[in-house]
């Protein structure tokens, strides 16, 4: 009699662990669904620079960046392959990839940050927003501030933002002779379009 | 037992799910880019012969090239620097694959006309291809008088057909090479011992001794054979071999060298060179090229 009893204490408690174990594992899937819906993507980011000196204008825009917001986590990501730089003059291009960011070592750049105000994703609006974290080109790391306004409108979040890059910090050297006609403090400027992953 | 198991499922379903970094998601997202060679050279130009590079589209490439006296003329000539050829041309790029050129040489009052197209480019990807191929056709023309030492019946006989396969690897940062068979057809030759069709081989390189400049070699070798029968390439003549420098500036190219080849086109350097290194027969040259971008589509304002 006793171990029958015994017996059947034994089936709850495996039934009650396999509930349980069910129970956690719906749990991690929801969670898992639900990241994902708190993360937001574009595809097509267009990152572009602007150098100005007094003998020479050099700009270039690469339009296939990538970038995630999770909302939830209040975090950022972008990466780009260097080499998508579209330059007016080829050879600037050339030089750009060969002398100046080294592509062929290291082809991609990427930020990672901490976005640093509240906002509510859920309602439309513009909001201004930054973002600290670090950014990884030509083989440094560095802790950057990106800044810029966001604006949330149906199903659709748009991010403009800039950052000031010094070449000297990321060991990208200018020749003298070239100063004249490469500035030294370049901003980069970005426009992301992303939508619910 | 089943405990463990269950937990380990639970940490890997964790783990997959949210564990995940930002930039990983995104590694999955970016497009992996097919890496071609580029800039295997810093010119369309080795030294004389053409590279595998061609001018990017809507590109023009402005050329001016000198080739001075020879070194052994003495100090009365400046060691060659009194006198000088020259050539100047205009090289346009169609496509990104297809350049067209036309220049001018003094030596000979010489019109040459060139296309060169990329065939394949080198890639680094799997499955990529080891070599850059261009095919490089040419027509040149000598617009000389008619002179009792060279007699021009008619115009055909001006006329001069130049076909090369230009075959590079990029081996690393530094070092290129390139082999180039070449095939030229003169349709009037000098004497009745030299053949009208030369088959050539030419070898180039480069080194980059820094991030601007770097150290090129080329050297063409004229096959002993030829299509007529029982004749060779003329001996008075000799294989052109080239030595020198290239230093960019920005939207500059600057070759500086030393060859024994006075001519800039491929029927000069290739099947005319009269000069020898080992008598000192060297010339000091450059090649400038300029280049400007018609490109209106790229421009990007602030």
């Amino acid at each position: 009699m006793g171990s029958i009893f015994h017996g059947h204490s034994v089936l709850i408690k495996r039934k009650n662990m396999k509930n349980k174990l069910w129970f956690l594992i719906f749990c991690f899937c929801s969670e898992a669904a639900f990241s994902q819906q708190n993360q937001w993507i574009c595809k097509k980011g267009e990152t572009g620079f602007f150098s100005e000196t007094v003998i020479e204008n050099i700009s270039a825009q690469n339009k296939n960046v990538v970038s995630i917001i999770d909302i939830a986590k209040r975090e950022i990501a972008v990466r780009m392959n260097l080499t998508d730089f579209k330059f007016q003059n080829h050879l600037m291009e050339e030089h750009f990839n060969e002398n100046y960011v080294e592509s062929e070592k290291y082809p991609v750049s990427t930020f990672k940050g901490k976005i640093q105000e509240e906002i509510d994703w859920g309602r439309n609006g513009t909001y201004d927003i930054s973002a600290r974290g670090a950014l990884s080109l030509h083989g440094v790391t560095k802790d950057m501030l990106l800044k810029g306004k966001v604006s949330i409108s149906n199903g659709q979040i748009v991010l403009l933002s800039n950052m000031d890059i010094v070449l000297k910090e990321f060991n990208i050297e200018v020749p003298s002779l070239l100063i004249t006609k490469v500035s030294e403090v370049i901003t980069v400027k970005n426009k992301m379009i992303y939508v619910q992953k | 037992m089943k405990n463990v198991i269950g937990t380990i499922v639970l940490v890997l379903i964790r783990l997959l799910a949210s564990g995940q970094d930002l930039l990983d998601e995104l590694d999955k997202v970016a497009k992996p880019k097919k890496a071609f060679a580029a800039a295997t050279f810093k010119s369309t130009r080795i030294i004389n012969g053409h590279s595998v590079e061609t001018i990017a589209r809507n590109h023009l490439d402005f050329r001016i090239a000198h080739r001075f006296g020879m070194l052994n003329d003495g100090a009365y000539n400046f060691f060659g620097l009194d006198q000088a050829t020259m050539r100047m041309s205009f090289e346009y790029g169609v496509t990104d694959k297809l350049m067209l050129g036309f220049g001018r040489s003094t030596s000979q009052k010489a019109f040459d006309y060139f296309a060169k197209y990329k065939i394949v480019r080198q890639s680094s990807a799997n499955g990529g291809i080891p070599v850059s191929i261009t095919a490089f056709g040419a027509i040149d023309a000598i617009s000389l008088n008619t002179s009792p030492q060279f007699k021009f019946y008619n115009n055909m006989e001006r006329l001069t057909y130049v076909g090369q396969l230009l075959i590079a690897r990029k081996f690393g940062e530094k070092l290129s090479i390139q082999l180039s068979p070449t095939f030229i057809h003169r349709n009037k030759v000098e004497t009745s011992a030299d053949p009208n069709d030369i088959f050539a081989l030419g070898l180039g390189g480069r080194i980059k001794i820094s991030k601007r400049t770097s150290f090129n070699a080329e050297y063409f070798y004229r096959l002993p054979f030829s299509l007529e029968k029982g004749l060779q390439p003329n001996p008075a003549y000799h294989n052109s071999l080239s030595l020198g420098f290239d230093i960019e500036t920005g939207g500059h190219v600057f070759q500086l060298h030393f060859t024994n080849s006075p001519g800039m086109i491929e029927r000069q350097f290739i099947t005319q060179t009269e000069g020898q290194w080992g008598k000192g027969d060297v010339h000091y040259g450059f090649n400038i090229s300029r280049t400007f971008s018609f490109d209106k589509k790229k421009k990007y304002e602030k």
